[in-house]
């Protein structure tokens, strides 16, 4: 389990998170919900180490961790999967599966090896692509979303972080993301979902943290909750 | 059972689907230079005459090694404008040590090429760490080394290597034909072998394979190809040994960047630098060595070109040798976006280019039409990389 307690962190004059404190249990998908500037962002770049924050902390197991560079939270356990793919459009799908991770015989690539783990990869994760040996570029929306979440399972992480990993896809792939989603958190994985997408949230989470101004302003239990609790809680009006 | 995958050949749809994004291969070059075969041939028989094929050979080695080492800086999406002045100057470094200074002709190979291997570290540095423009630090280069050079050769101008020397005589090195074969027979063995080794690992790992005839047919088609080549160059003087250094150097890099993590990384940070460094790829330390190497392979083709010459002078590297040796390599298939690319197209682009200058020079056609038709080539060579980009960017 992956706690965060508590954490702040000051821009200037903006307080972009006050106090915040989150729960990630294996098997779970947490939706971090909240409108723009609530600090899903910030409070996600803290966990995957990209910033340090000013106070809090940040628990794996129980005991306190270091989280202060993005090295450390992949030694961590802890993989996030960013909003702009991060893939090499030019690169096949194994090579971005792999890529500054490849395998290796002292410099020669060990092509078949990685070959067949990426297959195997991506048929337990049910991800269809024809002939993985095409350049990225050739691929669906959908399919480059799922490579770049596939991809951030070859370290075995414990936590997978998501951003917005619909944004930008239409109906048919963003129902196979979900599923994919939902397929990771059957492998025990804990999974942190940020989206604006109320119904991808009501689709695959089990809780929605909510976000606002900065603070904890909710937690619910998705199987329990109506959309309408979980909007008034993001806006701060009254339910 | 066992059901073993196998590759389907392409359907029609989806060969035009690879052809909207880019992925050509290398079959436009292989028809322009058919198609500039039977130009030539029926303009004027001498063109394919072994003699004639022996000679265009000679003459492509040096632009194409230095084309080479341009292929490893448009791979990174950059340019290096600098390669003619420092295959000159590094000529000229290795001419002063070997006849001025009388050292071991080897040596002063070796040091001329250290020399272009720190010429190119240094736009490397220049490049990453004062963050000047690739096009930038490169003309500087292609101005500061050409002065450079015309300082190191002074007032006499010319050096003049001696003919029966070490470095004259690798361009008059001639393999015997019962060599050539055996180079022949061992490369088709290569190609073949591994590529029924590969087939049976993937077999092994239940991988998708091609069909079984499909390694025999590509061993074939090279053993022809290869062949051909050998038999007609044999019909002349031999094969020249400017043409196996050429060869190898060609090989070699392809290897290099299809099967170490040096070159995948290289292919990665042509296609994505901010996907490249979040993966731990130190971007850095492949962009000089891409500059080290484009400007190595740049002396050692300035070395082979004054040996062709037995001689280095003011015009050593200069006149049109880079642009030559850049669009070889965009006429051969590298995209100038970077990230697409493979070495041997330095050959294939080089095959062009040579091509057109020698049979326009049997025809006597005066070098402005060779130049005009030469752009030509190089615009509807780049016009194609363009739409291909665009088809894969859509």
């Amino acid at each position: 389990m992956i706690s965060v307690k508590n954490v702040s962190k000051r821009y200037g004059a903006v307080q972009a998170l006050q106090e915040v404190s989150l729960d990630l249990r294996p098997g779970e998908v947490v939706a971090l919900v909240g409108d723009n500037g609530a600090g899903k962002s910030t409070l996600v770049k803290a966990i995957a180490g990209v910033i340090s924050p000013d106070s809090g902390t940040i628990l794996v197991d129980g005991s306190e961790a270091r989280v202060a560079n993005p090295h450390d939270a992949q030694a961590l356990g802890i993989s996030t999967v960013y909003q702009d793919l991060a893939l090499c459009e030019n690169l096949d799908v194994v090579a971005n599966l792999f890529l500054g991770a490849e395998r290796r015989r002292w410099t020669l690539m060990r092509h078949i090896s990685m070959e067949r783990s990426a297959r195997e990869l991506l048929t337990s994760l049910d991800v269809r692509i024809r002939d993985i040996a095409v350049p990225v570029s050739m691929l669906s929306g959908g399919q480059r979303q799922s490579v770049a979440i596939a991809r951030a399972l070859v370290g075995e992480p414990r936590l997978v972080i998501l951003d917005e990993p619909t944004a930008a896809l239409g109906v048919e792939q963003t129902a196979q993301v979900l599923d994919l989603i939902r397929r990771l958190r059957d492998r025990g994985l804990m999974v942190l979902l940020i989206s604006h997408n109320l119904a991808d949230v009501r689709a695959v989470s089990d809780r929605i943290v909510v976000l606002r101004l900065g603070r904890n302003a909710g937690e619910f239990v998705t199987a329990e909750t109506s959309q309408e609790a979980v909007v008034a809680a993001i806006t701060g009006a009254a339910a | 059972m066992t059901l073993t995958e196998t590759r389907k050949p392409y359907t029609p749809k989806e060969a035009v689907e690879r052809l909207r994004h880019g992925d050509l291969g290398a079959w436009p070059v292989v028809g322009g230079l058919i198609a500039i075969a039977i130009v030539f041939q029926t303009l004027n028989d001498r063109f394919l005459s072994p003699e004639n094929l022996t000679n265009l050979v000679l003459q492509m080695a040096a632009t194409g090694t230095i084309s080479l080492g341009i292929i490893m800086v448009l791979l990174l999406g950059e340019i290096d404008l600098s390669a003619g002045s420092v295959s000159g100057v590094c000529a000229v470094v290795m001419a002063i040590l070997a006849v001025r200074d009388g050292w071991n002709p080897i040596l002063a190979i070796v040091v001329a090429m250290l020399a272009g291997a720190l010429i190119g570290v240094l736009h490397g540095v220049m490049f990453t760490q004062l963050r000047m423009p690739s096009f930038v630090v490169t003309l500087a280069g292609l101005l500061g080394w050409l002065g450079l050079l015309l300082y190191l050769l002074g007032q006499g101008g010319i050096i003049n290597l001696p003919f029966n020397g070490f470095i004259a005589g690798l361009s008059d090195t001639w393999l015997p034909p019962w060599l050539a074969w055996l180079i022949v027979v061992v490369l088709v063995a290569a190609v073949g072998g591994s590529g029924l080794a590969q087939r049976r690992q993937r077999l092994a790992a239940d991988l998708p394979v091609t069909p079984a005839w499909w390694p025999m047919v590509k061993a074939g088609g090279f053993a022809v190809v290869l062949g051909a080549a050998v038999a007609v160059m044999s019909a002349d003087r031999g094969v020249p040994l400017l043409l196996v250094i050429f060869g190898a150097l060609v090989v070699l890099f392809d290897l290099v960047l299809r099967h170490t993590v040096f070159g995948r990384w290289m292919y990665a940070v042509g296609g994505n630098v901010e996907a490249a460094r979040r993966a731990g790829i130190n971007v850095t330390r492949i962009r000089i060595a891409a500059f080290a190497l484009s400007s190595t392979l740049a002396a050692t083709g300035g070395i082979l070109a004054a040996s062709r010459l037995a001689a280095v002078n003011q015009g050593s590297g200069g006149s049109d040798t880079l642009l030559m040796a850049i669009a070889a390599a965009v006429i051969g298939g590298t995209s100038l976006f970077g990230g697409r690319g493979r070495a041997y197209h330095a050959l294939l682009g080089v095959l062009v280019i040579q091509s057109i200058s020698n049979g326009m020079f049997l025809l006597s056609v005066d070098s402005s039409v060779r130049y005009m038709v030469t752009a030509a080539v190089l615009a509807l060579a780049v016009g194609i990389d363009s739409l291909a980009r665009r088809g894969s960017a859509s």
